[in-house]
């Protein structure tokens, strides 16, 4: 299960925060601040997961962002590092060509498209078809 | 009416400095605040995605949840969008605003429009309490049959959580996840292959159902496999990698110890192994789960041969994250195949030196599960040529894992002896307490090696630069054995010739430890000891050691004053006595020892592998566990050091160490301690359950070696241990008519002074009938037996475990359980209630009575019965929950069990 994801650039600002567990404001804060600290300084040619407290976390790196999820000790690593690139892939398609503006413009929208993806900690879609499609509906209903 | 959205993140943006922010959120927050009063209905949804965005940069927002709520409530789209993504980011499950929000989720479950039903299941998905579960668990189950898909999947995963939150409610859902199996939409089938997932982890029976699908599922998973080109789920050339990993991983828990259903899924499992592509991460991730399912499921040998050599593969990887995840693959599978695991270790040791630390990490963890007898000495080389270049933030994890292998796997005591040696020159800092205690130990018991140590460790000691733990053992063997040290004696065949030693290089040794500033204050009490311990044997010496020691009669440290003034007038006023005083030591008892060690590593290994099963992410304060075992250690070193610091300061170890680490040291030091302390901890009720453990752990021990295994420890040079063998209900007597002599001069050392105290026959065993468990004896012999706890105490409330099990089936556990009200009020209607985590099963038997009267004057008693499907790698936890009536006032009282001893 996801316990949490992340997308910090790499000041450590971060862009979203999505919790599937409950947590103190002032702990999600140390966690971000850790995560960071974490995954930032990191050699790209060292493995996409850190141990983290008693999880791990999955990271991968787009130009200054970092997308973290933290996830269960025996869950399938490689699977989610698939899934934050489908997660990229879907957000590139969505905003043509993204860039850390418009998620920091559109954070409402991003925090909806992960809500298609990921739901109660757990994978909910896997086309990236289905989603944009869904997100296209959801627009004209506004 | 304030800006917009947009504008507001672009005066964010702009600020130069951290000041400036806040100042503009500050003002933002005001205009929210001014808005929200006003019931601004326009703007409504706007500012709380203002307030979201607030939110995010880390300032408090609590001011505007109550806004989520009304967007929920209101009727259009937009609204409710906004609302419930507050909803979810602002506020969580912990908070009572969420019950108000219970029956407009209920309504939207029920709305027309898919979008707000889809919309409110996100939500519920996201952030329900049990309380909603309960409540809205019907609506959820009805929208598992929607005809639309996007509903479908959501209100599947939204049951996730629900079975989450509330297990009971597993068997309402099984028949519909089954229906979930024949969907068609990739997405209900990942969600609901999820749910059928869920279930059967919460319960067994769901397991035993979907035990029976297994055919269906094989055929999702060969539609997968064998269908062409699906552009829409397609990645890298792989359809849907995510599903069939879902799959895959359901596959492994129905598969798992079910003959039937594992011979249905090889066929699949082999083509899956055989035919996916490795050269993509997607492909490697199936490959990984298909491994991992094979590996746990009842396979044929051909298709654990087939996993194996993927996982070989895998090794040889030049991408690290394949690599990581073959480690971690191997460590499951070394207890199932070592030999298939062995042919790796060349290039295992090589992942050791990676320069990646979580490569490291799982490269070690797999190093220490490969190791035998017959390969300790080449891999301890290996690694501890490591010790020397890794990086600090590895060492100690490093240190730990090497002493760990050296004393498990030694060939021979003197090769040990080496190896500890070098790893304390190295990686002293690291090297723990008990870790250094057992080598004194070690040494204790091999007469022949004594000389050797002691002229290896006057050799390594050379090298000295502050290691605690190598000072602290040269220091005590030198104290022990150093005539050996100037006078050659037990030279072995092949060892290096020592060029001469003198009594005084040896005195300068201890010298040196006393004065360094790096050395801590037990570091240096351990060299006072030595030096009066020296003084008989090294004439030469004796004015220089008297003055070494007189240094110390103004020092800070209490025990340290205490020892140097002690001593001193024992190396000036009783000459005549001296000499026998500090003769050797007894031979440590091993056996004990290792009793006693074999209790603490069982908790620590239980921590490590992270068996509490933290259902918080922060880290839980791991409860009880790691402080037994430090306490344990305490103990311990509290022995072999004479007089602790505790025996001098009678009131700061109270306030400093829990009751638990104080009964221990009474126990342990047995005699050497003040009896005013004896009574504190057992009336005291906190910290009890520990005391209790470690206390019955020593107490069994007793009864089974018929020794009285903490007395031999004993740091009293005159001590003759048959003695107290022969008499092991009243050692302390015994003691003291060995020391009848010495117990008349009242200027005698500490020890002494201490011993007298405590004369009363038999304290440590009083104190064990006290505590109502002095019946070890009366245990039964039937299984293995576990020291009671007390699991649970409140104010009034205490409620006690004792445990039995049958050594014919270890992972059940009978609980019985005694409840008892100390306060002044009589308790009606007790009910008590416990839960544990998924992989164990509980029965409550019906309780004694429900009404516990006041004043402990009556009890109820309660079995349970818990079976721990995972005994061995996971230790029992247990959430309990006691409700009850004080006056027809209810009452609910709640807690973790986290001290359950270990091996249960």
């Amino acid at each position: 299960m996801i316990r949490f994801i992340l997308l910090q650039n790499r000041q450590g600002k971060t862009r979203l925060a999505k919790y599937y567990i409950p947590l103190e404001d002032s702990e999600k804060q140390k966690l971000q601040y850790e995560v960071h600290r974490l995954v930032v300084n990191r050699d790209p040619k060292f493995t996409n997961f850190v141990e983290f407290r008693t999880h791990k976390v999955i990271y991968r790196r787009y130009a200054g962002l970092f997308f973290s999820m933290c996830v269960d000790i025996t869950d399938n690593e490689l699977a989610y590092l698939e899934s934050i690139h489908l997660f990229v892939e879907i957000l590139d398609h969505f905003f043509s060509n993204v860039c850390e503006l418009d998620l920091v413009f559109n954070f409402h929208k991003v925090y909806l498209i992960l809500d298609e993806f990921i739901l109660a900690g757990e994978l909910q879609e896997t086309s990236k078809k289905a989603i944009i499609e869904r997100m296209g509906e959801l627009e004209r209903q506004e | 009416m304030g800006s917009r959205l947009r504008d507001m993140i672009r005066a964010v943006r702009a600020c130069k400095t951290a000041a400036e922010e806040r100042g503009v959120i500050a003002k933002e927050s005001a205009n929210l605040r001014t808005a929200f009063k006003e019931e601004d209905q326009d703007y409504r949804h706007r500012n709380v995605a203002k307030l979201m965005f607030i939110h995010m940069l880390g300032y408090p927002t609590h001011f505007g949840q109550m806004e989520c709520l009304k967007l929920i409530a209101s009727p259009g789209f937009p609204e409710k969008r906004i609302g419930y993504l507050g909803l979810m980011l602002l506020l969580d499950e912990r908070q009572e605003v969420l019950m108000l929000v219970t029956n407009s989720l209920k309504n939207d479950l029920n709305h027309a429009n898919q979008f707000i039903a889809g919309l409110a299941l996100c939500a519920l998905g996201n952030i329900c309490t049990a309380e909603m579960a309960r409540d809205l668990a019907p609506e959820v189950e009805k929208l598992l049959h929607n005809n639309n898909s996007y509903i479908r999947k959501k209100a599947a995963l939204c049951s996730v959580r629900i079975v989450r939150k509330v297990p009971d409610l597993v068997e309402n859902l099984i028949s519909s996840a089954t229906s979930l199996l024949s969907d068609k939409h990739h997405g209900v089938l990942i969600a609901g292959i999820k749910l059928c997932t869920e279930l059967c982890e919460a319960n067994f029976s769901a397991l035993e159902h979907f035990r029976k699908q297994t055919s269906s599922l094989v055929r999702i998973l060969k539609n997968l496999v064998i269908s062409g080109y699906a552009p829409e789920y397609d990645v890298g050339g792989i359809t849907d990698p995510f599903l069939q990993i879902r799959v895959l991983r359901l596959l492994r828990l129905v598969g798992r110890g079910d003959a039937d259903s594992s011979d249905i899924m090889s066929d699949i499992l082999a083509q899956v192994a055989t035919n996916t592509e490795s050269n993509k991460n997607a492909g490697n991730a199936i490959l990984y789960e298909c491994v991992l399912t094979i590996m746990a499921i009842e396979a044929i040998g051909g298709l654990r041969v087939l996993a194996i050599n993927i996982l070989g593969r895998f090794l040889g990887n030049r991408d690290n994250n394949i690599r990581y995840v073959a480690l971690n693959t191997l460590i499951k599978v070394v207890a199932v195949d070592t030999q298939a695991v062995q042919r790796h270790r060349t290039t295992i040791v090589e992942c050791v030196k990676d320069s990646d630390i979580s490569i490291r990490r799982r490269a070690l963890e797999l190093v220490c599960a490969l190791v035998n007898e017959s390969n300790v000495k080449t891999l301890t080389k290996e690694l501890l040529e490591y010790l020397k270049v890794s990086d600090p933030e590895f060492k100690p994890d490093l240190t730990t894992k090497i002493c760990y292998l050296v004393q498990k796997f030694f060939p021979n005591k003197r090769w040990y002896i080496d190896q500890m040696i070098k790893v304390m020159v190295e990686a002293g800092r690291f090297v723990k307490d008990d870790i250094s205690r057992a080598l004194l130990l070690l040494i204790s018991n091999a007469a022949e090696l004594q000389g050797y140590t002691v002229r290896s460790l006057y050799n390594a000691f050379q090298k000295w630069d502050g290691q605690e733990s190598l000072a602290q053992v040269t220091v005590w063997c030198i104290g022990e054995y150093g005539e050996m040290l100037v006078h050659h004696m037990n030279e072995l065949d092949g060892e290096e010739p020592v060029t001469q030693v003198t009594e005084a290089d040896t005195v300068d040794v201890l010298e040196l430890v006393l004065k360094d500033f790096r050395a801590s204050s037990t570091t240096r009490a351990f060299a006072l000891t030595a030096l009066l311990k020296v003084s008989s044997r090294f004439p030469s010496c004796t004015e220089r050691i008297k003055a070494l020691v007189l240094q110390y009669k103004g020092s800070l440290v209490l025990e340290l004053q205490q020892r140097s003034i002690e001593f001193t007038s024992i190396l000036s006023k009783h000459e005549n006595i001296k000499a026998s005083l500090v003769e050797k030591m007894p031979v440590l008892d091993e056996a004990t020892y290792i009793a006693k060690k074999v209790d603490a590593a069982d908790v620590a290994f239980s921590t490590d592998s992270k068996s509490v099963p933290a259902t918080v992410l922060p880290a839980v304060p791991v409860a009880n566990g790691p402080t037994k075992s430090k306490s344990g250690t305490n103990a311990l070193m509290d022995l072999l050091n004479l007089n602790v610091d505790e025996a001098s300061t009678p009131s700061a170890p109270q306030t400093r160490k829990s009751a638990g680490d104080v009964l221990l040291d009474l126990l342990g030091g047995n005699s050497s301690f003040t009896s005013p302390l004896v009574a504190s901890p057992v009336q005291g009720p906190s910290g009890g359950a520990d005391a209790l453990l470690d206390l019955l752990s020593i107490g069994n021990a007793t009864s089974q070696t018929t020794s009285s295994p903490l007395s031999t420890l004993e740091p009293f040079p005159q001590r003759n241990p048959e003695a107290a063998s022969q008499k092991p209900s009243n050692p302390v007597p015994d003691l003291l008519s060995q020391n009848t002599v010495s117990s008349q001069k009242d200027s005698y050392s500490s020890f002494t002074a201490d011993f007298k105290k405590s004369s009363i026959p038999g304290a440590g065993f009083d104190l064990l009938g006290d505590l109502g468990i002095g019946s070890a004896s009366s245990i039964s012999t039937t299984g293995p037996v576990y020291p009671p706890i007390v699991a649970f105490q409140s104010s009034g409330l205490t409620v006690s475990f004792e445990f039995s099990k049958q050594s014919t089936n270890l992972p059940a556990t009978v609980i019985h359980a005694t409840y008892t009200n100390t306060s002044s009020n009589t308790y009606t209607d007790v009910i008590f209630q416990a839960a544990v985590p998924k992989f164990m099963q509980l029965q409550l038997e019906p309780a004694s009575g429900n009404v516990l009267p006041a004043n402990s004057s009556g009890t109820v008693t309660q079995v349970i019965r818990v079976n721990n499907s995972q005994h061995g790698q996971k230790s029992l936890v247990m959430r309990i929950r006691v409700s009850y009536k004080i006056n027809g006032q209810e009452v609910l009282e709640q807690g973790q069990v986290n001290n359950f001893p270990p091996g249960l």
